[in-house]
């Protein structure tokens, strides 16, 4: 199955079970189903609880906001993820505030769906991967999608929280398979481990490798190949950790893997500085700090906007040929 | 409706008898605010308020129009919104000064509180999205329940406002929007920083709009009822714009306003017009409030401070 279709799946049986849950966004009733057809079918079964909205983001979110706070859940759609700046107030100055600025906790059942990610030629107003500006909000999780994990079961963790989250879905993942059984290919094997689950794709024995690398799920495949390439040429075994929750992370329960590991590399599609994988590097240094044997690497996409040709917008952002050359660089 | 109002201001003769819980609500506000700012003085308080004077009739003439269940968002002027709601000084005001009896522990202060359905907040025009959502969540419940926002006309620049009334009245919600239009925000005449009228903005997206003039709380209220009952029974959102003024500072102590337009919502305010035109009635229950602030200021300025369980 694919990752979009397991997605839909996942809403549709959330819609099924919740009878209080409401999706806001901007054209995603039937028979359209959203730009990324995510939501096909849901509006034609639930159409007084699937609401296409105006072109109004911070509307839609302050009204999910509302329909929270008055006990029912609520996830928004955000077209595209760049556009999520203009729900900023709502979601860092009403949702997430308002869970604890009254002294006492108000649950809200809040999920923001927010397509990121680039490398499909949309240019630099729809490729951004933003992330790293919602790191570090009090009452606010950050969640990026995986091929891994079970979109049905992050989505009920979310909601079921009490605090409002942001969904990261790279677009890239859309059409890619989702993993099941810990079998990816003749090379990699994965499997879950942790609470909230992180996925650890490693090469025959886990117990193996030189080098960790940890890369939310957007980045996965491009890591995958630059593991796969460099075990095959030169029979350097790593492995990779895909955590479904970006923030809060909890490292704790990772530090006897990344303990262990030669190298630690941190990869991410957002332009460095300020971002989630600094965030976890300076939380493994803290941490590991006399039993790191070379310094953290950060893998990130170049200083720039996002170029709509192909060619250039290849050029600005991480590819598996940047994710290869980091890890074959370290381990020379 | 036009109350009679002439150039220089209500007349006395233009209100009617006021029922005695009425006229204690608005002088309890009164008295509180008037606490509020005495205290300041005496560096007893933390941080910034901004008090209602002038304009406590407002929630008062709303307050019995209202369901203990509808949805109240008010503003970062809220302290007579809240009391109009809640007889509870005493939970303000050790919310305000971060003692003991806080409603939301001393965390939100003057402008977030939350009790119940009435919720308050410091950031303009954030609020009426959320009540927008309030009231799709009220008008699925399929009970007649509105959800109200009260705000300034400043509030009336922010892009936030018109993608709500847009979706509210697309979508046929019960939303009341209340806005206090005290001819100024902050230190901006409206003139310097409104085109055209809340009126005409209102009747871009099709919803029903009303100006209130005066300060007849009794007359203001006979007139709203058919309105808000609309609202309430046939989901048809409304702009009420009260014409009012402000008669204090911004914040404490940051009036710059030229001393003519000072006197014009001195002229206005409901205060002297009530005490002219029902003076017996005026007197007993003022001294009654006027105790009550004094006990209450007295009661909360001696309690421990708040504790807060994060
Ligand atoms: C989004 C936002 N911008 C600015 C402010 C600072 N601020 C607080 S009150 C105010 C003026 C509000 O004017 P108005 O809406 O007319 O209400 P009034 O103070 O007159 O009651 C301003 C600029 C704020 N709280 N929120």
């Amino acid at each position: 199955m694919r990752v979009a279709e397991d997605l839909n799946a996942a809403l549709h049986t959330l819609f099924e079970a919740c009878p209080d849950l409401y999706l806001l966004g901007e054209d995603i009733a039937d028979p359209y189903g959203g730009a990324f057809k995510v939501t096909k079918g849901l509006s034609d079964k639930h159409p007084n609880r699937v609401l296409p909205t105006p072109l109004s983001e911070s509307g839609i979110m302050g009204v999910a906001g509302g329909l929270a706070l008055a006990g029912d859940r609520a996830i928004v759609e955000v077209m595209f993820g760049d556009f999520i700046a203009l729900c900023f107030d709502q979601i860092v100055n009403f949702a997430s505030k308002s869970v604890s600025m009254y002294g006492q906790r108000v649950p809200l059942r809040l999920v923001v769906r927010c397509p990121v990610g680039g490398n499909r030629g949309y240019g630099p107003t729809h490729s951004q991967s933003p992330q790293k500006h919602f790191i570090g909000v009090p009452n606010l999780s950050l969640y990026e999608m995986s091929p891994f994990h079970d979109n049905a079961t992050v989505f009920r963790r979310m909601l079921d929280h009490g605090e409002p989250a942001v969904f990261f879905e790279d677009k890239i993942l859309y059409t890619r398979p989702m993993y099941a059984d810990g079998h990816i290919d003749d090379v990699l094997r994965y499997d879950l481990i942790g609470d909230p689950s992180v996925a650890r794709v490693h090469i025959e024995d886990p117990d193996d490798f030189r080098y960790v690398v940890i890369a939310p799920g957007g980045l996965a495949h491009r890591v995958m190949g630059a593991m796969r390439t460099l075990f095959l040429q030169e029979e350097i075994p790593g492995l990779l950790l895909v955590p479904s929750r970006l923030y809060p992370f909890d490292v704790e329960p990772l530090l006897p893997i990344l303990a262990r590991a030669e190298h630690i590399i941190v990869a991410e599609e957002s332009v460095a500085g300020g971002t989630w994988g600094s965030e976890v590097a300076q939380s493994l240094y803290s941490r590991l700090w006399g039993m790191l044997r070379h310094p953290i690497r950060l893998v990130n996409s170049a200083d720039s906007i996002i170029p709509t040709a192909a060619h250039l917008e290849h050029r600005v952002l991480v590819q598996e040929n940047t994710v290869y050359d980091t890890l074959r660089e370290a381990c020379a | 409706m036009d109350v009679i109002v002439g150039n220089r201001g209500v007349t006395a003769g233009g209100v009617s008898p006021l029922a005695d819980e009425d006229l204690g609500l608005l002088l309890l506000i009164r008295h509180f605010e008037l606490a509020l700012l005495d205290l300041f003085d005496q560096g007893k308080l933390n941080g910034t308020t901004h008090t209602c004077l002038g304009q406590e009739y407002i929630p008062v003439v709303l307050r019995p129009l209202l369901d203990e269940r509808d949805y109240v968002f008010s503003n970062h002027r809220g302290h007579g919104h809240y009391l109009a709601r809640y007889d509870d000084p005493a939970g303000l005001l050790a919310e305000i000064m971060g003692r003991e009896g806080a409603i939301c522990n001393g965390v939100g202060g003057s402008q977030h509180i939350l009790r119940g359905t009435y919720m308050s907040t410091g950031v303009q025009g954030q609020s009426l999205p959320i009540a927008v959502g309030t009231a799709m969540h009220l008008e699925r419940g399929g009970q007649p329940l509105l959800a109200l926002a009260y705000i300034g006309d400043g509030t009336w620049g922010e892009g936030s406002v018109y993608e709500a009334l847009n979706m509210a009245q697309l979508w046929r919600l019960p939303l009341v929007v209340v806005v206090e239009n005290n001819r100024i925000a902050q230190s901006t005449p409206t003139e310097r920083q409104m085109s055209g009228t809340i009126a005409d903005r209102a009747r871009a997206f099709g919803i029903r709009h009303h100006r209130i003039t005066g300060v007849d709380v009794e007359a203001i209220r006979a007139d709203l009822v058919p309105l808000v009952a609309e609202t309430r029974h046939q989901n048809r959102p409304l702009v009420l714009e009260f014409d009012t003024y402000r008669l204090g500072p911004h914040s404490k102590g940051d009036d710059n306003r030229a001393p003519e337009l000072i006197r014009e919502a001195e002229e206005h305010d409901w205060h002297p017009v009530y005490a002219a035109r029902f003076p017996e009635q005026f007197d007993r229950i003022s001294a009654v409030q006027s105790r009550r602030v004094a006990e209450v200021v007295a009661d909360v300025t001696a309690r421990p401070l708040s504790t807060w369980e994060q």
